[in-house]
């Protein structure tokens, strides 16, 4: 299996006035394709900021970091946002869906930014929406949905540009339990479909219902593991 | 800027926008608006005021007498002043130069006008051939008293044509006709046009005749002037007024009159006027100019505080938009381009409501010194694009700003 993500002792640290807060202190850490990993660990361990890097929406201070076998280094701004465009799908505890476009048009942001023909992605958004069971929903705004809605529409958008990794920072935070497996079913089935998934997350029952966990603790990984994965379709009728 | 998908996202942002929308180009629109009618009524006036100083020939220079009112050489004041042919001579020779019309002016009185039984009740005035310069009479028909008519006292007349409409409405063709003055016909010569509709209640006969048949003996009432026209306004202006002060120091002189003494002669020049009414319009036209330009700034200080709000308020959408690929240089051609948009289809929409109202309205305002407003268009067009540029200019910080917001802070925004 091709490495997918594969990073090597990966350091940040924040100047917070005259202190410097030092968050991730060296991670070596990698996942192939098709992977299903959580990130856990208590508030303050590093997993947002690690997950931030990851995303290319942070740069490390020190450390090598290949997303797709590409060393990724000294990016400005304008190449960051197109590898983020065609290598990252973003799933936020937020939603960030924008509340004046309704969700079929939300699904073909990242595709507009690809430089994609208006018809050839709203078609194709159409069908991430379907994938995720919200086909009859396209053309409702976001504060007509519901939180597992809202959500399995940015999951649509995550998916809508086929990056190599999506990453989901606290995706079921704002959820409540049943609507958390819900979504966990949908990331499980698009996980099944072979898209490598990072998942930050402090619940553990969402933890489980990935296939690896990373445990983080004051910006080291504590423990790395392996686990039988529990699906989400048994809580959801 | 042709970029087909780009205004699709503009026109959706617009369509889901349309109170934010709204008053951006409103502000825009008013400013335009309110800078095209101010500049219109600059224009206006001054348009008004040229006209007053069309209705004479626009180098005349008249002279009509008063009373004294200083003591002068044992002369007492209250003194009537009289202008007599000798002045009229005296001052046609000593400026031969400068003059090029020139006519003296006689009002004839305690007289009775008929035209067969009916009587008519206008002003006779006894003029020179040359007054037609003078006053810018336009003849319609027939011709108006010639150098002859006056060296042969003739019994002519020419009437204004206000007379031949009330007076000779139905008579088929009056030229050749005579009318009675006093008892004694005078033959109708020809008729004229004025600007100005009392200035054709008048009826004129020659001055010799005015003089001799009614006793006017070589008294005149007033008398007046014509400069040969120059190019240069101001080179015309200063002619005029040295003319002027020159042919009063005479007339002072000739009827032992203080030299500043300034009620016994008035002596009028409409150059003088004309520069001194130029310059207050041209004060005016700065004031409205600028009173025109601190609202466009304030158009543009407008524009652009609603653009902070704008980029403000989008910070998150625009955190969002970056998380998914979009990149800095497109951001602020959103936003640039939306507000681009926005300004230019408001400034017009401004500019066309305006400049259709003074197209509309203008042409009936007629108020005094007010006369059809109306705009230049390419001065109306430039300021468009002028607010235009200004407002994508201040537009530009906040979105280049905004563009510059590190990605997740800016999703962090509420």
């Amino acid at each position: 299996m091709a490495k997918m993500i594969e990073i090597k002792n990966l350091q940040k640290s924040y100047q917070m006035g005259k202190n410097s807060l030092h968050v991730l202190k060296g991670i070596d850490f990698s996942a192939e394709e098709g992977e299903l990993v959580a990130i856990m660990g208590s508030s303050g361990s590093g997993k947002s900021t690690l997950l931030n890097i990851l995303g290319l929406l942070d740069v490390a201070d020190t450390g090598e970091y290949h997303l797709d076998g590409k060393l990724i280094k000294n990016l400005n701004e304008t190449k960051a946002a197109k590898y983020r465009n065609q290598f990252l799908g973003f799933i936020f505890q937020s939603f960030n869906l924008i509340n004046y476009k309704n969700a079929l048009e939300n699904v073909t942001l990242p595709l507009y930014y690809q430089g994609m023909g208006r018809k050839e992605r709203q078609k194709k958004a159409m069908k991430y929406l379907e994938l995720v069971g919200l086909k009859d929903w396209a053309h409702h705004l976001p504060n007509e949905l519901s939180g597992g809605q809202k959500q399995r529409v940015a999951i649509a958008r995550a998916m809508a540009a086929e990056p190599k990794v999506i990453l989901a920072d606290e995706l079921t935070g704002a959820l409540d339990s049943t609507t958390s497996y819900e979504v966990m079913d949908v990331i499980q089935k698009i996980n099944d479909q072979g898209n490598t998934i990072l998942v930050v997350t402090h619940e553990n029952d969402i933890a489980h219902m990935c296939k690896r966990i990373i445990y983080l603790k004051d910006g080291v990984i504590e423990e790395d593991k392996k686990i039988k994965q529990v699906r989400a379709s048994e809580y959801v009728q | 800027m042709f970029d087909i998908e780009r205004w699709q996202e503009i026109f959706d942002t617009i369509r889901k926008n349309k109170l934010r929308t709204f008053l951006t180009g409103l502000s825009v629109a008013s400013g335009i608006f309110i800078l095209v009618i101010l500049l219109g009524f600059g224009q206006g006036m001054q348009n008004g005021i040229a006209r007053e100083f069309q209705q004479d020939a626009a180098t005349s220079v008249w002279v009509w007498p008063g009373v004294t009112s200083k003591e002068f050489k044992g002369l007492n004041p209250g003194r009537r002043i009289q202008l007599r042919n000798e002045n009229y001579t005296k001052s046609s020779e000593l400026f031969k130069e400068e003059i090029e019309y020139k006519s003296p002016r006689i009002f004839v009185r305690d007289i009775s006008v008929n035209y067969g039984n009916e009587a008519l009740v206008y002003s006779v005035q006894g003029v020179s051939y040359q007054f037609q310069q003078i006053e810018n009479c336009k003849m319609s028909e027939g011709r108006f008293i010639n150098y002859s008519d006056e060296m042969t006292t003739a019994k002519v007349v020419v009437l204004g044509n206000k007379i031949k409409r009330e007076v000779f409405g139905n008579v088929e063709n009056p030229l050749g006709d005579f009318i009675d003055i006093s008892g004694i016909p005078f033959k109708i010569i020809g008729f004229f046009h004025e600007q100005e509709e009392r200035e054709e209640e008048r009826i004129y006969i020659p001055i010799t005749t005015a003089q001799r048949v009614f006793n006017g003996g070589d008294r005149i009432n007033n008398m007046s002037f014509t400069l040969p026209p120059v190019e240069n306004f101001d080179q015309a202006a200063s002619q005029a007024i040295a003319f002027k002060e020159d042919l009063e120091t005479y007339l002072k002189q000739a009827h032992t009159v203080a030299p500043d003494d300034t009620s016994a002669l008035n002596v009028w020049s409409a150059l003088e006027e004309a520069k001194r009414y130029y310059g207050l319009t041209g004060n005016i036209k700065f004031f409205f100019w600028f009173v025109g330009i601190c609202t466009i700034i304030a158009g543009v200080v407008g524009v652009s505080n609603i653009m902070l709000i704008v980029v403000k308020e989008r910070t998150r959408e625009i955190g969002i938009r970056k998380a998914l690929g979009a990149k800095p240089w497109s951001i602020v051609g959103m936003i640039l381009h939306e507000s681009i948009f926005v300004t230019a289809i408001s400034g017009f929409a401004g500019l066309i409501f305006s400049m259709g109202l003074l197209e509309i309205i203008g042409p009936h305002v007629e108020v005094d010194y007010v006369v059809n407003p109306s705009v230049n268009f390419t001065v109306a067009i430039s300021t468009v694009f002028v607010l235009i540029l200004a407002g994508t200019i201040a537009g530009f910080f906040p979105a280049w700003r905004a563009a510059r917001i590190h990605t997740i802070e800016a999703l962090r925004d509420e």
